[in-house]
């Protein structure tokens, strides 16, 4: 009767982890593929708001970027009003322009009419300081604007 | 002579590894946003010219510094906006609107291409619930679109608008634009910002 002796006191055999790691390799391209590296460093807060009636910004290239908040924790010497930063640096409202007129010189002239202007505000921000911000782009022409929010509901409803 | 087997490398460090490599991924980099509510300014006009609008056709909404909402003349939280203004657009007073659904009141505007929103914020009122109003506009028009466009061709605008960027969509182009503007005439998107 010894054919169907049952084995006893074995040792466990040890789980085959070789798939562990294609498993994490997916993840890591997933993760490499689907982010950016950001363009620029932010030095303010940048929560955006939520809303659900976006339409998305297809052309990277013709998006120029106008961010703004409170300065982030690092930067408190720069107070805590919410300020506009334009490529690295903090500005003031009437750098805006000169910031347009670079980024439309940095482009292929038959682009120049299809420029949109990404406003990446925190939500916290005032109406004041944006209000100026379209009054500048007003100025120079750049009338094609895009409130960059977050896909959601609004107001937590 | 002996067939010898080739001693197997001991991969279990790899995932380690990957995951190292994972969770800098993780950290380092954010997954950037590129959507928001599309809109364009008015150009600067230096002659200033009175066009003359009816009070009925002007659909006021003001939000104040304490992001308060009034809304022709009347207090009114922001989720009652998008109906009402769904019912100032489609009211068609003038009876010149024969697709509208509206209840043709005499005190509201007279059809969807005079219709005005006229929206008016302080300098106080946060950009969060500044966005949430526009949002709720831009709703608005959005909703009447897609009634029509239902009714008109059995598909959404919305559904129009995707397949007109789909570039495997195999549907006539020019055809799907003709029908996408004409809806939009229908109900051209009039929203005014007051300085």
């Amino acid at each position: 009767m010894s054919k169907f002796k049952k084995k006893k006191g074995g040792d466990m055999p040890a789980v085959n982890t070789a798939s562990l790691p294609d498993i994490v390799f997916m993840l890591l391209f997933f993760f490499m593929v689907a982010t950016v590296m950001r363009q620029n460093t932010l030095m303010i807060e940048n929560n955006l708001p939520f809303a659900d009636q976006v339409e998305k910004l297809d052309k990277k290239d013709l998006v120029m970027y106008i961010y703004a908040g409170k300065p982030s924790d690092n930067y408190k010497q720069y107070g805590t009003e919410a300020k506009i930063q334009l490529n690295d640096k903090f500005a003031d409202v009437n750098e805006i322009a000169a910031f347009i007129a670079a980024e439309r010189a940095s482009k292929r002239e038959e682009l120049i009419p299809f420029l949109t202007t990404a406003l990446k505000v925190d939500s916290d921000a005032n109406m004041g300081l944006i209000g100026d911000i379209k009054q500048e782009l007003r100025k120079v022409n750049a009338l094609k604007i895009n409130y960059t929010t977050k896909k959601g509901t609004v107001l937590g409803r | 002579m002996a067939k010898r087997a080739a001693p197997e490398v001991n991969a279990g460090s790899m995932a380690d590894i990957a995951f190292l490599l994972l969770i800098f991924f993780l950290v380092t980099t954010t997954i950037e946003t590129d959507s928001g509510i599309n809109r364009k300014l008015p150009p600067m006009e230096e002659s200033e010219e009175d066009v003359v609008i009816k009070q009925r056709n002007i659909f006021t909404v003001l939000l104040n510094g304490k992001d308060q909402l009034l809304v022709e003349d009347e207090l009114m939280e922001v989720k009652d906006l998008r109906q009402a203004a769904i019912e100032f657009l489609d009211n068609g007073g003038d009876g010149s609107c024969d697709y509208c659904k509206g209840n043709k009141d005499k005190s509201s505007s007279d059809n969807p291409d005079k219709a005005i929103i006229s929206l008016k914020n302080e300098r106080e009122t946060t950009y969060k619930t500044y966005i949430a109003v526009q949002n709720e506009l831009v709703a608005a028009y959005n909703e009447l679109r897609n009634i029509r466009a239902q009714g008109l061709y059995g598909k959404s605008f919305a559904e129009m608008q995707e397949n007109y960027k789909d570039v495997n969509w195999p549907g006539n182009k020019e055809r799907l634009k003709e029908k996408i503007d004409k809806i939009k005439l229908d109900y051209p998107q009039k929203l005014s910002e007051v300085q």
